[in-house]
């Protein structure tokens, strides 16, 4: 029952907690000019529904009290002199202080104001020469929902974890339990001992998988736009993949706790970090992005985007579908192999 | 208090015999926490751009040298029809399709028929293309801009933004990643090792003995607890200080304070472990517990994604994430320099919750045994 009561609750907690859509930035306005055009600014900052205006300081040694605080995630700085330099000088400078001890929001806020900056320049400069207007068409994620990066990498990540933990776990605790040994001395060979381990456990993440996503596609919006026998088949390889490493951890160790730490401790961590379900692939670098290629769930994360947004067809996504059976095949070679050895 | 020691003694005893375990406690994670934070890196560079050019004139080309010449864009393909634009999107080879229209030039020149140009951006990771717009955006501003000032049109003023990032001027995301991941693999072990150390003996059936020695209860627990929290200790100090060598990530504030919040910190981890042990009864159930929480601690903890924006009940919960609070005294000390009136809530919320949790399970130890 836990197995499917926990990563249940998960998709559903990820899936409405976990986003980066962005909207409601806490910020704060240091307006020393006052003028006309500043205020005409702010309304258009506050406006655009990226900024919520938490805080009016008054003086520039508000700031660093304000950042540790914590309140403010940016201060808009419109000098003294912003008013006088606009009118005189025909351009006139103003301040966007960001606390990047938050690196993310730091570079969006300041992109999106820079942004809004620049249409207002343009919208002042349009009454006297003629613009270019700008249309932006978002391909396979029109609202730019966070929800198409985040569901699939958490499908990935638990059913990884699960399948391999699962069958760790269990074949480590006949070792413990010495029930290993008499299924060695039986003359069942190694080859069905590990088939009639995985079987089980097989079907058990199947449908823990296909609960998940339905989950995704009817709770939260994920299109299904590709063939349901190729998602499935995704699936299916995935999990085969996970149970197999799984089985290969759990001949390499000797008590269930070992297996677990093996497991949760190795898998975890790298699995989320270094698949592009947190950090895009694209940015690591080389020799991660070497490792990153050979964790399961890079290749899987790839095949359900391919599948369920894009609607990719086999010939598109045959390389990640041969990579994960190649990777199983190697992962139950070998603990076939040190499971001879044992005998 | 003797006791106690001696309990003590028999946990390192039992930590260090066991060969297999050692690493995955010690060396691992502090290994792991290294190699991660090399890939902590949001940076939006290398973008692939399209070019759909329809009017082929002197402005549409300038316009491309512009974009060309901008520092976010490493790779650009020629693109002629909408299906290559298509094709190119669904392989993930481009991230961004410029396309400029016929007669861009003409229309550029004669007023009230502004020209349109599109951008077409792969959005499948949706921070990513709203950076790639602002990006497009900014560069297609300077152009008209730089339009404008050529056609010598008076009159129009023009607002230069002027940015500056405090606390982590050059925008390394190593300097913030190291301190939050060390915190993170820390309270994994430190849940995990505690759940399952119990649990394994009551298993095992070395409870019992336990419970007919004269040992009181607290002193059965104070004894499973400190070795790990000196575990937790090693794990976190040796993470920073290669972090520092490696990193070179900022101290702006007192590691004093730090250690101190850190003393107090690894008692909610240790009485989480504690208290799913006295929940469960195989140490399977343990550890899935333990996922279960862990799991939800690091990815709401506001390090990888911002806290901020998660709906109303999602940040309530989050009250209860001991990693969120140690995410922000990362963030507080070690980058801001904040003293001991900005962390002393902290810890006293950080007190409060370690003697709470730790009273659940010691409470609930009572009743199972």
């Amino acid at each position: 029952m836990i197995l499917f009561a926990l990563p249940i609750a998960l998709v559903v907690i990820f899936g409405y907690a976990l986003n980066n859509d962005f909207k409601n930035i806490p910020i704060g306005i240091l307006n020393q000019s006052k003028d006309q055009t500043s205020v005409k600014l702010i309304h258009r900052i506050i406006g655009s529904g990226y900024f919520v205006v938490e805080q009016t300081l008054e003086k520039t040694q508000d700031i660093p009290k304000a950042f540790k605080s914590g309140k403010v995630k940016l201060v808009v700085f419109f000098p003294m002199s912003f008013q006088q330099d606009l009118y005189h000088a025909k351009k006139a400078q103003i301040q966007f202080i960001a606390d990047a001890s938050d690196i993310n929001t730091a570079i969006n806020t300041t992109s999106y104001l820079s942004g809004i900056i620049g249409e207002f320049n343009n919208e002042n400069g349009r009454e006297n020469s003629s613009g270019i207007q700008l249309s932006a068409r978002m391909i396979f994620n029109q609202r730019l929902l966070s929800v198409y990066l985040f569901i699939p990498g958490v499908i990935a990540l638990i059913l990884l974890i699960i399948s391999a933990l699962l069958t760790s776990v269990t074949l480590a605790r006949e070792k413990e339990t010495g029930t290993l040994e008499l299924l060695s001395i039986s003359p069942i060979s190694p080859y069905m001992i590990i088939i009639g381990k995985v079987i089980p456990y097989l079907i058990l993440s199947l449908l823990n998988s296909f609960l998940i996503i339905l989950l995704g596609i009817f709770v939260f919006g994920l299109p299904m736009v590709g063939s349901v026998a190729l998602l499935i088949l995704a699936c299916f390889v995935y999990t085969i993949a996970a149970l197999s490493l799984g089985i290969l951890i759990s001949t390499r160790v000797e008590t269930q706790q070992a297996a677990m730490f093996a497991s949760l401790v190795t898998l975890m961590m790298p699995t989320m970090l270094l698949s592009g379900f947190i950090f895009p692939i694209e940015s690591l670098p080389l020799p991660l992005q070497l490792i990153s290629n050979i964790i399961p769930a890079t290749h899987f994360i790839i095949l359900i985007k391919s599948i369920m947004i894009k609607g990719a067809g086999i010939t598109l996504i045959w390389k990640p579908f041969f990579i994960l059976i190649a990777m199983t095949a190697v992962f139950i070679l070998v603990s076939i192999q040190s499971l001879k050895r044992n005998k | 208090m003797r006791n106690i020691l001696v309990l003590v003694r028999k946990e390192f005893l039992q930590i260090f015999r066991n060969r297999q375990l050692l690493p995955f406690m010690t060396v691992l994670p502090v290994i792991q926490v290294i190699l991660l934070t090399f890939a902590a890196n949001y940076e939006i560079k290398n973008l692939r751009l399209g070019i759909w050019d329809l009017d082929q004139s002197t402005s549409s080309s300038q316009l491309i040298h512009k974009f060309t010449g901008a520092k976010f864009f490493q790779e650009t393909d020629l693109i002629t029809n909408q299906k290559k634009a298509d094709d190119l999107l669904m392989q993930d080879a481009i991230d961004l399709v410029l396309v400029i229209p016929k007669d861009f030039e003409k229309n550029i020149k004669i007023q009230n028929s502004p020209p349109t140009i599109q951008f077409q951006i792969n959005a499948l990771n949706n921070s990513k293309a709203g950076i790639v717009q602002n990006y497009a955006s900014a560069i297609t501003q300077d152009f008209m801009s730089e339009l404008r000032s050529n056609a010598n049109v008076s009159g129009s003023v023009k607002i230069i933004p002027v940015t500056n990032f405090w606390y982590n001027p050059t925008l390394n995301y190593k300097t913030i990643m190291l301190p939050g991941i060390v915190a993170e693999v820390m309270t994994l072990i430190i849940i995990l090792i505690c759940a399952l150390n119990v649990v394994r003996e009551r298993e095992i059936g070395t409870i019992e003995q336990l419970n007919v020695t004269p040992l009181k209860k607290y002193e059965f627990i104070l004894g499973k607890l400190i070795p790990f929290w000196v575990i937790g200790h090693f794990i976190f100090w040796a993470g920073i200080a290669l972090g520092r060598l490696i990193f070179h990530i900022p101290m702006v504030g007192s590691l004093g304070l730090l250690e101190l919040f850190l003393a107090v910190f690894l008692f909610v981890p240790l009485g989480i472990g504690l208290f799913i042990s006295t929940a469960v009864e195989t140490q399977q159930q343990a550890l899935f517990t333990s996922f279960f929480f862990i799991i939800l601690f690091i990815l709401m903890c506001g390090l990888f994604t911002p806290v901020e924006t998660m709906p109303d009940w999602a940040q309530w919960v989050n009250q209860l994430n001991p990693l969120k609070y140690f995410v922000e005294v990362n963030r507080l000390i070690l980058l801001k320099g904040s003293g001991i009136t900005e962390i002393y809530p902290f810890i006293l919320k950080m007190f409060v919750y370690g003697i709470g949790i730790n009273a659940l399970a010691i409470w609930r130890f009572k009743k199972t045994n």
